[in-house]
């Protein structure tokens, strides 16, 4: 059993090192190729967009959402606002539909179907070249659409690009530790972009040509993850997908661990599920780094964190069963005697998986705060990295467990019951 | 229908094959690494058991110098303390390099001389110095025992409540001849935990009450030696 127990955390460690290995020698690689935009940046031309926000209950945020749209550095008659209200129960439609101009902001309201269905709603709408999405809990930097632009006038092929999701304004804890995640993943992602390896369009802005619809099909509801499946079909016909870190988007971010939980339930659901129906992709050299690396890496990821808690359980349950135990024969007497503390170096731990774990560590810490450079500037090395590590591997396995119990008897997760419904 | 504008990033095998090595360079540095510690720890047992072996042989042959006419400069007490954080270390190693580790295995079964070669020398010390140890012999086995790790508990507290009493551990399962006669020699059942006091063979789990019960004599030599322990290690 301990056996078999050490090759499945060999295996999994070794993977693990792999792939933060993989995204530090692009970096290495890649480093001087990340675009530095100019404070000024002036485009050659400046193509019509749309940007939808679609809204579920946000009565509470949405007029910052629109006051940062509408801020942003982009020219006004090239950019239209398509407000779209998803059957909300509160009075988010008395307020958006305020903001209807009749020429460059647009309300509408529709019975409640979901995200997707209010963004292809208003895909059919819209006649822009480009064509964007930004979640009613975000804002956007004035300078973001203009810096995604850029990206797609300097090389034709790009299809889409995501920005930088940054954690709007984190207070506590929670927030602390996704704000550490969310810029980890702006250098993965970056990474990733590099090598056409990219597997989610945040649904807070980002940009696509509108012929990718055209192309091929609008939205789908894809267990609540759209913006994966979009990112997955696109990878599927060869569509390039580039992120652009300095295109920054603040996102409220939940601020309690359920909240947390009920997010990353339907996200990693979604993953699983997206991953099932695009399983013709993985491992097919065709289909590029998505499938030989990124897919495959994500999957590692959610059974090796799944497994790793399993074991740390199993050990705490036997720990405490041995605790018992011994009460029950020799009595409380020993419970308080440590034996003496024992400083002699032999009683280090000096097995081979501690040293891999402890490799793991680093490369997640390098990671981080590679990534908190790349988004924010940021260096030094910041308390809430603890927080990240803490949340993540107490909470992670919860949901990542319940999103592979649903995926299998395929019980969904819905984008708007995690929406805060305030009626009245 | 695929759209020939449309095509992926070439698939850079040269960088996949690279991370690869470097991966490989760190589990086998992070192998190597954990070995040369292990290594470095089983000589550092090999040297504790060499110690004790000289200490042994010394006291064997001090004994066989003095005969009858001096019982107090025979040391013990200094002895055992060796053998118990001897013990500590190999029960470590067991969980931490291996049970199934050779090196392992061939220390733990020169440990277990030790024991022996400790037991037969206190038992002629304690039988001509008049001293009032019990000896308890030991044996159980490594898994599927609960009872044996029960067992551990109540021998260790035995052993902090009385300092006369004098334990030898033994695995029931290692293969060594010594350890073989032992068992047949006192006729130590399969039916582990076993305990062999003053000679006499109790099978199965032992509470502390019922030991303290069988053998009243504990409770003597508990308040005998108590005032002993202190005087020597004021020394």
């Amino acid at each position: 059993m301990n056996g078999v127990y050490s090759t499945i955390f060999y295996v999994f460690s070794f993977i693990a090192v792999y792939i933060q290995i993989f995204f530090l020698v692009t970096f290495l690689e890649k480093r001087k190729k990340i675009y530095k935009n100019p404070p000024v940046l002036e485009l050659k031309s400046y193509p019509t967009v749309t940007v939808v926000v679609p809204c579920y209950n946000e009565a509470a945020t949405i007029d910052k959402t629109v006051a940062s749209l509408l801020e942003m550095d982009y020219p006004k008659d090239k950019l239209k606002l398509f407000l779209i209200d998803d059957g909300s129960k509160d009075n988010t439609w008395e307020i958006i539909k305020k903001y209807d101009n009749g020429e460059n902001i647009f309300s509408f309201t529709k019975q409640n179907g979901g995200k997707h269905t209010a963004l292809n709603f208003a895909l059919e709408k819209q006649n822009s070249e480009f064509f964007g999405c930004l979640d009613s809990d975000s804002l956007v930097h004035p300078q973001a659409l203009k810096r995604i632009m850029g990206y797609f006038e300097r090389d034709p092929r790009t299809m889409a690009v995501c920005p930088s999701i940054i954690v709007y304004n984190p207070k506590n804890f929670i927030q602390h530790a996704q704000s550490i995640e969310y810029d980890m993943s702006i250098y993965t992602k970056k990474m990733l972009g590099f090598m056409g390896g990219i597997h989610v369009t945040p649904g807070p802005f980002s940009i696509f040509k509108t012929k990718v619809f055209d192309e091929l099909g609008p939205y789908r509801k894809a267990h609540n993850t759209e913006d994966q499946e979009i990112a997955l079909r696109m990878q599927e016909h060869g569509y390039k997908i580039d992120h652009c870190p300095d295109a920054y988007v603040y996102t409220s971010t939940p601020n309690t661990v359920v909240k947390l939980y009920k997010q990353r339930l339907r996200w990693i659901y979604g993953f699983i599920k997206n991953l099932i129906d695009y399983r013709r992709l993985l491992f097919k050299k065709k289909y590029g780094t998505v499938a030989l690396f990124t897919l495959p890496s994500g999957l590692v990821g959610v059974i090796g964190v799944v497994f790793l808690f399993v074991n740390v359980t199993w050990n705490i349950i036997r720990f405490f069963r041995e605790k018992i135990i011994e009460i029950q024969t020799v009595g409380w007497g020993n419970l308080f005697k440590f034996g003496g503390f024992n400083f002699d170096w032999f009683f280090f731990n000096t097995k081979a998986v501690l040293f891999f774990s402890l490799t793991m560590y680093i490369l997640i810490v390098i990671s981080l705060l590679l990534g908190r450079k790349l988004a924010e500037n940021k260096t030094g090395f910041p308390v809430s990295i603890f927080y990240y590590f803490i949340i993540y591997s107490v909470v992670a396995p919860f949901w990542m467990l319940r999103a592979l119990y649903n995926a299998i008897i395929s019980k969904e997760s819905s984008w708007t019951l995690e929406r805060r419904v305030k009626t009245k | 229908m695929e759209n020939t504008e449309h095509h992926h990033e070439p698939n850079d095998w040269k960088k996949y094959t690279i991370v690869l090595f470097i991966t490989l360079t760190i589990f086998i540095s992070g192998l190597w690494f954990s070995n040369h510690l292990n290594s470095k720890k089983i000589a550092q047992l090999k040297s504790i058991e060499s110690t004790i072996s000289l200490d042994l042989l010394s006291s064997e042959v001090q004994y066989s110098l003095l005969e009858e006419q001096s019982c107090k400069d025979i040391s013990n007490s200094v002895l055992s303390k060796e053998l118990n954080s001897l013990a500590d270390k190999i029960s470590y190693s067991e969980s931490n390099i291996g049970v199934d580790n050779t090196d392992v295995v061939s220390l733990k079964k020169y440990y277990s001389l030790l024991e022996i070669k400790d037991y037969l020398l206190m038992k002629k010390i304690t039988e001509r110095c008049g001293e009032k140890s019990i000896f308890v012999l030991y044996f159980y086995k490594n898994d599927n025992c609960e009872e044996c790790t029960k067992q551990g508990y109540v021998l260790t507290t035995l052993r902090e409540k009385y300092p006369n009493l004098r334990v030898y551990s033994f695995d029931y399962k290692l293969d060594n001849p010594a350890i073989k006669a032992m068992i047949s020699i006192y006729k130590v059942p399969d039916n582990l935990p076993a305990l062999v006091i003053n000679g006499k063979v109790h099978s199965g789990f032992k509470s502390i009450e019922e030991i303290e019960k069988t053998f009243p004599e504990l409770e003597k030599s508990a308040k005998d030696t108590s005032s002993k322990v202190k005087t020597t290690t004021k020394k």
